[in-house]
């Protein structure tokens, strides 16, 4: 404890700049390579800074909602997103997420680092994994036909269309990512992503942009309970939520041009890193 | 009517963002030479916790309140946007979209005002 940057020690001005700063790279990175930022910025708070995770979960949650919605305003444009299908999974993630928000009051501090650590692992797993193959023609699922959940996207040849398939998979999936958001104040996107490419089998980028249309609406569902408990610290959210902001804004500016293989691997390098430090430190006691 | 709900989820950002930095300024006018402490947790006092009790401590120009109604603000973006969809699926003459937007945001509307935070 004696090397590390106990912020125990520091004005409130020093404080507020670097957990700026920290925030703005999280958000930058996070948007750069599609992987969020909301997902280090717990751990980094945690460990680095001894923030108590209550803290860190309720300033990270509230600025998973600032990204999605500037976010998804220019998804929404491009005709990618699916709002049915967001909508209708919405219904599975918002109960999750208001059970994991009750869940994360009385669960004790080190199991919440713990269960942190093993969706980093499992983060950083799911990031250099490849995608799988884009359906092609599969045959309309009932279910999914009579909740409208079909659509259709621009393509190069233009109009594609797509036929969802297992429901009531991507939907269980849907209110376990909803939960998970809730409970560790994180906007689960590889999860939705998850649900909705392999269960649901959604293309890439439908399934991409709808999963961020969906992230800022779990959180808000979630967002209430935490206010509420005091779990969200004026002083400590104002620079996580304007560091991120400014981060994933710029992040989203340059994403056309930058290599982001390379950036992908040592940030989810940096996930597992942190994942494997979140499970030490929840296993003995010290969050 | 996508493009107006997409605005205006940029605008509510942009509006919140603006009030928590103008709450920032005033705090760290304030309080920036103050030691720092978030490692033991607390708990927010009410007047950072509950709606009316963040109003109160606005009126009083203290720049933690501000802040907090700028991340009410943020929280109430997207709610925003679900209630629209309702509009948006009701013109479209879509019932079943109205019933499940309706149901998200009676969760959102819970989680706002039901869980305590509204008095």
């Amino acid at each position: 404890m004696r090397n590390s940057m106990a912020i125990i020690h520091w004005t409130i001005l020093e404080v507020t700049g670097v957990v700026a700063i920290v925030a703005f790279a999280a958000g930058l990175l996070g948007s750069l390579t599609g992987l969020g930022g909301g997902v280090v910025l717990v751990p980094l708070l945690t460990i680095f800074f001894h923030v108590d995770i209550r803290y860190a979960i309720g300033a990270s949650l509230i600025s998973v909602i600032a990204t999605s919605s500037g976010a998804a305003a220019a998804y929404v444009k491009e005709g990618f997103t699916n709002i049915r299908i967001g909508m209708f999974l919405e219904i599975a993630t918002t109960f999750g997420a208001l059970l994991g928000a009750f869940l994360a009051t009385w669960i004790p501090t080190s199991l919440l680092a713990i269960i942190f650590g093993v969706m980093l692992l499992y983060s950083a797993y799911l990031s250099r994994k490849p995608r799988p193959e884009a359906q092609r023609n599969l045959p309309p699922d009932p279910l999914a036909t009579r909740l409208r959940l079909n659509g259709s996207f621009p393509d190069l040849e233009g109009q594609r269309s797509y036929n969802v398939q297992n429901v009531p998979a991507g939907f269980s999936l849907m209110f376990g990512a909803g939960a998970l958001s809730g409970l560790l104040g994180i906007g689960s996107g590889a999860v939705k992503v998850l649900a909705m490419d392999q269960a649901m089998r959604v293309p890439f980028k439908v399934s991409t942009t709808t999963s961020n249309f969906m992230i800022g609406v779990t959180a808000a569902a979630s967002a209430g309970v935490y206010l509420s408990r005091g779990y969200v610290d004026p002083g400590l959210a104002m620079p996580v939520i304007l560091g991120v902001l400014v981060g994933s804004l710029l992040g989203s500016r340059i994403l056309v041009k930058a290599e982001t293989q390379s950036l992908r691997l040592v940030f989810s390098l940096v996930i597992l890193v942190l994942g494997l430090q979140m499970l030490y430190q929840g296993f003995w006691g010290k969050i | 009517m996508e493009v107006i709900l997409g605005s205006l989820l940029r605008l509510g950002v942009l509006l919140s963002a603006a009030v928590v930095m103008i709450g920032a300024c005033i705090y760290l006018y304030r309080h920036a030479h103050e030691a720092a402490d978030y490692r033991v947790f607390r708990g927010e006092p009410s007047e950072y916790r509950t709606i009316p009790g963040v109003i109160r401590s606005v009126l009083g120009a203290r720049g933690r309140g501000l802040i907090q109604l700028g991340l009410l603000l943020l929280i109430a973006t997207p709610i925003a946007r679900v209630a629209f969809s309702v509009v948006g699926f009701a013109i479209e003459g879509d019932r079943m979209y109205v019933a499940f937007t309706l149901i998200v945001l009676a969760v959102l509307l819970y989680s706002l005002l039901g869980s305590g935070i509204g008095f």
